[in-house]
């Protein structure tokens, strides 16, 4: 298989100061990483499409490298992460699941305290379809103040026979986390769940 | 001015219809404000081109530092704004129009041509469309472009979403003709 042919990638920042009540003193930052590249299942059955994971890794890792730089340089300051995939509508929901293992392993390299899965989602979709990218704590996924999401999508992405494959990494909790559960402070960091 | 979200969104398209293309980059950077003006009529909306004055000088350094390069670099820009329910389409001018440029042109070192702007009401999960034309000649052809932008939780009712676009090329593969930026001259803001 050859290497993913990548169209277009971009980086989306948010950096949250409020919504509505008392803005804590260091904002919220959450990053999307999109990449948009050639399915090359695109169109008819293929059995076997696996090794493609395989392809994909170097393109996860500049991705989480790229999310890394958006926010800063400093792995350490994330807390929070998540992936995705939109296939185009020639594709199968079975491509998007190739990105499991590439895009949620590249994250987990460059993130010292990493023990939890990355939560992820995907769908089919045409050009303009949106995404709610789950994001979770990245060392306990218990961690009820880091339950958040990120709705990512580009307007020309995913056509037909491409899919558009996204990491998310966010520095903290919801802005105003409030409804108790286990704290990012109390993970004891040794199961990924708390 | 209530900042309630900033928004970086950096584009690069590697290629087009199958062809590898000269990377071609682009950024969008966008405010989520308050609208000091929601539910009440006003006749003058001082305070948004104050607003507008210093999200020209914000947003233009967002949007070149999310880009990475220096000012130099830059060949286009565009503005837009985005009107929650509770105001008017006016107040969207107020932030554009009167005092936005000059700072903007600033953070970029210069800009002879006008600022190609789009303005509309809209709720959150509206679809932005910024244009994008150059920056000292509006007739280069091959840099009349526009980004688009979604926020799912903005404008609400009595917010603004503003934006500023800038793009250090113009469309990926450009081929109908017209002045191109090499030949532009950049005196006049046209040509």
């Amino acid at each position: 298989m050859p290497d993913p042919k990548i169209r277009k990638s971009a980086v989306l920042v948010e950096t949250i100061h409020h919504e509505g009540g008392p803005a804590p003193e260091t904002p919220l930052r959450r990053a999307a990483a999109m990449t948009v590249i050639e399915n090359p299942f695109a169109g008819a059955y293929h059995e076997e499409i696996a090794g493609f994971m395989k392809d994909l890794e170097p393109l996860g890792l500049q991705m989480a490298q790229d999310l890394i730089d958006a926010l800063g340089g400093d792995a350490s300051v994330v807390e929070g992460y998540g992936k995705g995939a939109i296939v185009g509508t020639a594709g199968e929901l079975e491509h998007g699941a190739l990105w499991h293992v590439p895009g949620g392993y590249a994250m987990r390299g460059k993130i010292e305290k990493s023990m939890a899965i990355v939560p992820s989602t995907k769908k089919v979709g045409a050009p303009g379809a949106r995404l709610d990218v789950p994001v979770t704590h990245t060392n306990a996924a218990y961690v009820r103040s880091h339950f958040d999401a990120m709705e990512v999508g580009l307007p020309d992405a995913p056509k037909a026979d491409e899919i558009l494959l996204v990491l998310v990494m966010t520095t903290g909790a919801r802005i105003h986390a409030r409804v108790g559960g286990l704290k990012a402070g109390d993970v004891k960091g040794e199961d990924g769940l708390r | 001015m209530t900042v309630r979200k900033i928004l970086t969104l950096v584009e690069t398209t590697h290629r087009e219809m199958g062809r590898a293309v000269p990377s071609s980059r682009r950024a969008i950077a966008a405010a989520v404000i308050a609208n000091p003006y929601a539910g009440r009529y006003d006749a003058g909306l001082s305070e948004l081109i104050e607003i507008g004055a210093e999200l020209g000088r914000r947003l233009g350094e967002e949007a070149l530092s999310a880009l990475g390069c220096p000012a130099a670099e830059v060949q286009a820009y565009g503005k837009a704004a985005l009107v929650g329910e509770a105001g008017e389409l006016e107040h969207a001018a107020a932030l554009l129009h009167p005092k936005l440029g000059a700072p903007l042109r600033a953070v970029l070192g210069g800009g002879q041509a006008l600022v190609p702007s789009s303005k509309a009401m809209g709720g959150p999960g509206t679809v932005m469309d910024v244009p994008l034309g150059h920056k000292d000649a509006a007739y280069v052809r091959s840099h009349f472009d526009g980004m688009r932008l979604t926020i799912p939780d903005a404008p609400r009712s009595g917010e603004i979403v503003v934006a500023v676009a800038l793009s250090l090329n113009g469309r990926p593969a450009p081929r109908v003709g017209g002045l191109t930026h090499a030949e532009a001259e950049g005196i006049d803001g046209l040509r």
